[in-house]
């Protein structure tokens, strides 16, 4: 009898030890669920767990991470935040202002996070100067894909200008060719604007107009110039695209229906899901203009109690910018490693040229935030520049009054 | 103690239910008032900062447009669905055979989700796949039907849908109504020799003015809460043209993180519906009172 009551009295003993050192916990709210993006998280679950963490999933489906964010935000109304939550761009400061992130930066700089990621994305990632959140992939936006046999039959190059690309749309719808398939959605609309902006601006002129929203840019004549190019790409749309998915514009190019798409990288996806091969039966080329527009994924950490908690926070935080999952994750979503030291090998074209076209524009300073995908300004400013682009590309809005519209609707968001 | 009991209970079985309205109805209508009047972002502050929320409200264009959509669809939509509903029901007041089948197959659509009725309207619309493609592909070339990618004309496809949808239930309401008429009166008008039009514009319409009113108030509230129809019937689109109110708050509150501006249009949505129900209530009291 002693000897059970002391064996239980050690057992009991052991467990408070080993409570002590703190299994690494971790409960991380993403909106990844569709098929390969759940296969990508599940790389993720698998290493968190080998190197001995408890893993409690929170997906939550649907609309872009609408519904995501309404539970996180239920759950910090109630003050039981995640441990982790999919979260990009300036909402990460957002929440940040709201009081509710956590530190992370002894791993950031334990893990040398400041010379492996590019500066502007380093700078996302950033509260005030300390680390608050993960960078797990960088999507470049500014892609134009292409049938490689419509442009073959048509003698048409990838174009290089918008110019070219007036004139490549031209012959084919000449030719009875869709030039540009579309979907008729806002975040769609503004996908091919800030495209479009891009060229025609620059980056300096983008920079100052989507990320500092500086009045003079946005109401000067190169804007101007940016939604008479719009007017022209709606003709190169067919009359049908409103509303449409962007998998399905993704398909009208893949059946040669259509000739190009604007769309960000997971366009690629689409295409070799359906078996296609890169530089054979589709084209991939940055849209006309310089620079790079990126959308990073990342997840933000959220102030959590408990040692285990906080262990599983670092744990994550550390195996998020890992080289080995950064390589397995962007293989699997189609987009490329955030940091720059992975090796590419087992990459495809698309994503090598997108991977040293990052490289140069982040020495070159042209390494920009997407503002259609809610990389480069704040929900509600974004959303009244996409009201205006989308209210301009579906009627017979002039440009001048586009313009007008655009500043006063950002005037009105602040 | 019986006694007590007697006149306490019904209080006491009415007291949970009183405070649970009382909390999550009025308690959050107020809520949503205060908050309205701050400048919230992506959670709820509580620094009462004026009428600014309003005022970016009443200066927004998409705002404009979802408000203006709220009166082109609640007018057509209301003022259709009760004509329709009311010749379909006269019609089949005439004592036809198998009317019990007819009155189901005019009352089945509203059996249907809104989001089934936007999704099948969507491809019947559609002009690449619904209609059109279907009348042209008949040798009718010419013909066009393509409201829904017209950004002028899209808000009128969800009149329609909605309007299909609705008036077999606005029928069923009339019908009832025409069968509660009392029948020694209209045999006493057919016996004058008063023509059937008569005996409808001059007895039997007058008679049912409750179903009428009941009818308005049920079609106005699904009106100024109409919502999943929009979403499943043109997304909102083409750009913003067919946003109305109920949209246009759930973009704010839940994509845009601007809860102040989603507050702010809430209470006018609020407002509207205090517009329509506040007379009928009135008159309701008013008649009981009388």
């Amino acid at each position: 009898m002693k000897t059970y009551i002391l064996s239980a009295v050690s057992g009991l003993a052991l467990v408070a030890a080993s409570a002590a050192i703190a299994d690494p916990e971790a409960e991380v709210l993403h909106y990844w669920t569709s098929g390969g993006e759940a296969k990508s998280v599940a790389v993720l679950q698998e290493e968190f767990a080998a190197n001995g963490g408890t893993w409690t999933d929170m997906p939550v489906a649907g609309g872009g991470g609408d519904a995501a964010m309404t539970a996180l935000r239920a759950r910090v109304l109630s003050g039981n935040a995640p441990t982790a939550v999919q979260l990009k761009g300036p909402a990460i400061q957002e929440w940040y202002e709201e009081g509710v992130l956590a530190d992370i930066s002894s791993v950031a700089e334990a893990n040398n996070w400041d010379a492996v990621l590019p500066a502007s994305i380093a700078g996302h990632m950033k509260c005030e100067g300390t680390w608050c959140a993960a960078p797990v992939n960088v999507h470049r936006v500014d892609w134009i894909w292409a049938n490689a046999s419509v442009l073959e039959a048509n003698g048409i190059e990838m174009p290089t200008t918008w110019d070219e690309f007036n004139a490549a749309a031209e012959k084919l719808q000449a030719a009875g060719i869709i030039p540009l398939a579309h979907g008729g959605q806002a975040w769609q609309d503004a996908t091919v604007f800030e495209a479009v902006a891009l060229g025609i601006l620059g980056p300096d002129g983008y920079r100052k107009a989507f990320v500092d929203l500086d009045m003079d840019t946005i109401k000067s004549d190169e804007m101007k110039a940016v939604f008479d190019q719009m007017r022209t790409m709606r003709g190169f749309v067919d009359d049908n695209f409103s509303g449409r998915d962007w998998n399905l514009a993704t398909a009208m190019v893949m059946n040669g229906e259509a000739a190009f798409q604007i769309m960000g990288d997971w366009a690629k996806g689409e295409f070799m899901a359906a078996g296609k091969a890169p530089g054979e039966d589709f084209l991939c080329a940055s849209t006309p203009g310089d620079g790079f527009l990126y959308n990073v994924d990342s997840f933000a950490m959220f102030n959590v109690d408990g040692e285990d908690k906080k262990a599983g926070q670092e744990l994550l935080a550390k195996l998020v910018v890992g080289e080995n999952f950064q390589e397995v994750f962007n293989l699997n979503k189609g987009s490329i490693p955030a940091r720059t030291d992975v090796s590419l090998d087992a990459f495809d074209q698309c994503a090598t040229l997108s991977a040293s076209d990052m490289n140069a524009s982040s020495e070159g300073g042209s390494l920009l935030p997407s503002y259609a995908h809610g990389m480069a300004l704040r929900g509600a400013q974004a959303g009244a520049i996409t009201d205006t682009v989308t209210a301009h590309f579906n009627s017979d809005m002039s440009a001048d009054d586009a313009v007008n519209m655009l500043a006063d609707a950002i005037a009105n968001s602040m | 103690m019986l006694k007590w009991l007697e006149t306490h209970t019904p209080k006491m079985v009415l007291a949970p239910s009183f405070i649970a309205v009382l909390i999550f109805v009025y308690g959050f209508i107020a809520w949503t008032g205060w908050v309205s009047l701050t400048r919230s972002r992506l959670l709820p502050k509580y620094e009462i900062d004026g009428l600014i929320q309003y005022d970016r409200l009443f200066a927004s264009p998409r705002w404009d447009t979802a408000f203006g959509n709220l009166f082109i669809f609640g007018a057509l939509f209301i003022v259709i669905a009760m004509v329709l509903g009311l010749v379909l029901a006269i019609l089949l007041d005439q004592n036809i055979r198998t009317e019990g089948a007819l009155r189901t197959i005019y009352l089945y659509p509203m059996a249907l989700s809104m989001i089934v009725t936007g999704t099948a309207w969507k491809w019947i619309l559609n002009p690449g796949l619904g209609l059109e493609a279907t009348v042209q592909g008949w040798g009718f070339e010419t013909f066009s039907f393509d409201w829904l990618v017209d950004p002028d004309m899209a808000i009128y496809t969800v009149v329609i849908a909605a309007i299909w949808q609705s008036s077999g239930f606005v029928m069923a309401l009339f019908l009832a109504g025409l069968r509660s008429v009392d029948t020694e009166i209209i045999r006493a008008a057919q016996v004058d020799g008063i023509p059937t039009w008569r005996v409808y514009t001059a007895i039997i319409l007058p008679s049912m003015a409750p179903i009428f009113l009941s009818a308005f108030i049920v079609l106005s509230h699904l009106a100024i809460k109409s919502f999943d129809l929009v979403i499943a019937l043109t997304g909102g689109g083409p750009g913003y043209a067919t946003d109305l109110p109920a949209t246009y708050m759930y973009a704010m509150a839940f994509s845009r993180g601007d809860l102040g501006q989603a507050a702010s249009s809430a209470m006018v949505m609020m407002l509207v519906v205090f517009a329509i129900v506040v007379p009928y209530l009135y008159s309701e009291l008013r008649s009981k009172d009388g």
